[in-house]
């Protein structure tokens, strides 16, 4: 096997604060007061206080001196909490912006996937569209063409290829662009979390033809995802990033393993202060409520849910599902044995905990999305997807071929057998 | 050509190598051959998604120049009485404005091109550049359009009596198409760089090109100048241009092998350095905008 990148002693560092002031005036007056031995007018207060750091008080090193290999062929997981430096690596590797230190030396045409339909035209057709992104993409006018029908036929859309995508919904959008960057032609490919969009049966069919990209055709794929257990399933090799260092590098088990052992809770990316009700956190936690995210097979898995609610509301739900393998395993929500949706809530800030009881999960990665939604109309008021857990089973570690089990769940299932007649 | 990638032999030759510094003159030509078809997407996106769900489609090219080109004939020249140069005035000013408007939409459309683009080139890698080049040749096309109704005019006054002394010049016409796109082009581009970091500029190009117009012949000809205004207006690299371009097709204006020579010039430096500024400046804007 030949290396199909190859990244050494790889820095990004980002200036924050002031580097410019944005206008030219102000650059110049800045720069005039400077010249007149006077202090910067336009420095934060604070920053002149801190003398020691000031060198390094306005730098962020969002990557630091990252050395690591990818094997032609192969799919590596790139994991870690926001703001690890995920994203930033895959903007250094598609280019989008360059390193401020180190090389990175690739071999064979590289595609990126950092966003679904960049650059989709509402105006144009799905048609139009498909041609523009896959050039965006870095095709060639003959290659889409030669691949049309099957973009077209894996999106699922042949219906309205020559209507305007302005008239698409949301879901037949990013089916169409996933289709597009699924058939791109390229030795490397660079996703980012794109799956996170698109119903739980899209997702698969994503899944599958990535697996079938990276295993099938031999392409190297590079992987970031805050679902473990699409990770898990995909890539076997994993990094995880944290504070823009390689924590770990190595099998995904492993690596996700040792990711989900520092256990974490989900918060809200941004707040939803406006918002009637929303959550506050989520995490999985074991009886005595301490939170973690691996699980032994003996063991009951506890879900707290820490939700808002800013003004009396009656007709909302607070529900989550857990899915493996982009199956949705089963959902559940807090009106589930109130027989109505109507569930009065008051102002104030609820916590709802959830048991899920041991001896059901099969060993493996599961995902858990939480939404809240009001039943009529149907809205969504919030939705929270990145946590996973773990279930280990001692007694597979042990004995792997009697314990094992196919299969997403490994409930207990009783069996009696009887002897009825016996043969001779 | 993709195949050869998987070629053992040669192991070690990789294909893209990515480093912190860019020099000042690699261009990547290469790529931007590569990225044609996306150029040529580009274009049609625009020309396409220009008229879609307007009533009148492709009309309003030729509704912006008639417009401004009575408004003109009316103030410039029955109220002010300024003079065409002895041709008939809509013709006069419609030369001026198609010419003019060619290379004013090419410099404020190029000149937000980091900014308008700025989700796209978040997102996916290609030769920048490709963004600048298609404004450029999308307004060709309009350009081209336009140049009907300027036909159009011609073949009238023609018919009512006006004669055209035409010679060899006409042939100049598309190398002053070529320079204004140069022009436009390349003050774009550096505009576009310098607003990266620079906002005030953006507010500057959108009433800098109006006044410009004014600093360029097109509401009265350069022989009605005298003195120091004579040469404000000369150097202004686009006079000659719009000079020429009436002089190729109308016969009447300013065109020398001095004028010619010194306009070619310009719009090559002015085109070169906005290369530089911008591919300069491609690589890292999207950390700083």
């Amino acid at each position: 096997m030949s290396k199909a990148i190859q990244v050494e002693n790889l820095s990004k560092v980002y200036q924050i604060g002031e580097f410019s002031t944005g206008t030219l005036s102000r650059d110049i007056e800045r720069w005039w007061a400077l010249a007149r031995g006077k202090d910067d007018p336009f420095l934060k207060i604070g920053e002149t206080n801190v003398r020691s750091e000031k060198g390094e008080s306005n730098v962020v090193w969002s990557l630091k001196d990252l050395n690591f290999e990818v094997e032609q062929g192969e799919a590596i997981g790139i994991i870690g909490k926001n703001g690890a430096g995920k994203s930033t690596l895959l903007k250094v590797l598609s280019q989008v912006t360059t390193p401020t230190t180190g090389t990175i030396k690739m071999k064979g045409r590289v595609a990126s996937l950092l966003e679904v339909g960049t650059g989709f035209h509402p105006e144009l057709t799905g048609r139009e569209n498909i041609y523009l992104n896959g050039a965006i993409l870095g095709m060639q006018k003959a290659e889409v063409k030669k691949k049309f029908d099957e973009i077209v036929d894996f999106s699922g859309v042949d219906r309205y290829i020559d209507t305007p995508v302005k008239r698409y919904s949301s879901g037949m959008t990013v089916r169409l662009a996933f289709a597009v960057a699924a058939h791109l032609d390229s030795e490397i490919l660079i996703v980012d979390e794109v799956l996170a969009v698109g119903d739980a049966e899209f997702q698969k069919k994503c899944i599958g033809k990535m697996d079938e990209i990276s295993k099938g055709e031999g392409r190297t794929v590079l992987f970031v995802s805050h679902v473990m257990e699409s990770v898990m399933e995909f890539c076997k090799n994993s990094m995880l990033l944290e504070d823009g260092i390689i924590k770990d590098i190595g099998q995904s088990e492993k690596i996700i393993d040792s990711y989900l052992s520092n256990s974490h809770t989900s918060k809200p990316k941004t707040k939803k202060n406006d918002s009637v009700i929303y959550f506050e956190s989520v995490n999985t936690m074991d009886e005595f409520g301490k939170t973690k995210n691996i699980f032994s097979y003996n063991e009951n898995i506890y879900v707290k849910v820490k939700y808002t609610v800013k003004s009396i509301i009656n007709n909302t739900i607070v529900w989550f599902d857990i899915r493996r393998s982009g199956e949705i395993l089963f959902c559940s929500s807090d009106t589930d044995f109130s027989n109505s949706f109507t569930l009065k809530r008051d102002r104030g800030d609820y916590t709802a905990i959830v048991k899920l009881d041991k001896n059901f999960f099969n060993s493996g990665t599961y995902n858990l999305v939480f939404g809240i939604n009001s039943y009529k109309p149907d809205l969504e008021y919030d939705r929270l997807e990145n946590v996973s857990f773990r279930v280990h089973d001692d007694q597979e570690m042990d004995n792997p071929e009697f314990y094992q089990r196919i299969g997403l769940i490994k409930p207990i299932v009783e069996w009696n057998v009887t002897k009825e007649v016996k043969y001779e | 050509m993709s195949n050869n990638i998987f070629d053992k032999s040669t192991d070690d030759s990789w294909d893209l190598i990515i480093t912190p510094q860019k020099s000042w003159f690699d261009l990547q030509l290469r790529q931007i051959w590569r990225y044609r078809d996306l150029l040529m997407l580009f274009v049609r996106r625009d020309v396409v998604a220009f008229y879609k769900q307007t009533i009148l489609g492709p009309l309003w090219y030729f509704i912006q120049p008639i417009a401004t080109t009575i408004v003109f004939t009316f103030v410039f020249g029955n109220l002010a009485g300024l003079s065409t140069d002895g041709l008939p005035q809509p013709l006069f000013y419609l030369a001026g404005i198609t010419a003019w408007s060619y290379f004013a939409d090419c410099l404020t459309k190029t000149s937000t091109v980091f900014r308008d683009n700025q989700a796209i080139f978040g997102k996916v890698y290609f030769p920048r550049v490709i963004s600048p080049l298609s404004i450029v040749i999308s307004n060709l096309l309009r350009f081209g359009i336009q140049m009907f109704l300027y036909v159009g005019m011609i073949v009238y006054f023609l018919f009512q009596g006006v004669s055209f002394p035409l010679s060899w010049e006409i042939l100049l016409f598309p190398v002053f198409v070529i320079f204004m796109a140069m022009q436009g082009l390349g003050l774009g581009m550096m505009i576009t760089a310098m607003t990266t970091k620079y906002r005030d500029l953006s507010y500057l190009v959108t009433f800098g090109v109006q006044l410009m117009m004014y600093a360029t012949t097109v509401v009265y000809p350069l022989s009605s100048l005298g003195g120091k205004m004579y040469w404000v207006v000369a150097l202004n690299p686009m006079t000659f241009v719009i000079e020429g371009i009436k002089k190729s097709t109308l016969g009447v204006g300013v065109l020398t092998p001095e004028t010619f020579l010194y306009t070619s010039v310009v719009s090559l430096v002015i085109l070169t350095m906005g290369f530089l500024i911008f591919n300069k400046v491609e690589k890292n804007f999207v950390d700083t905008i």
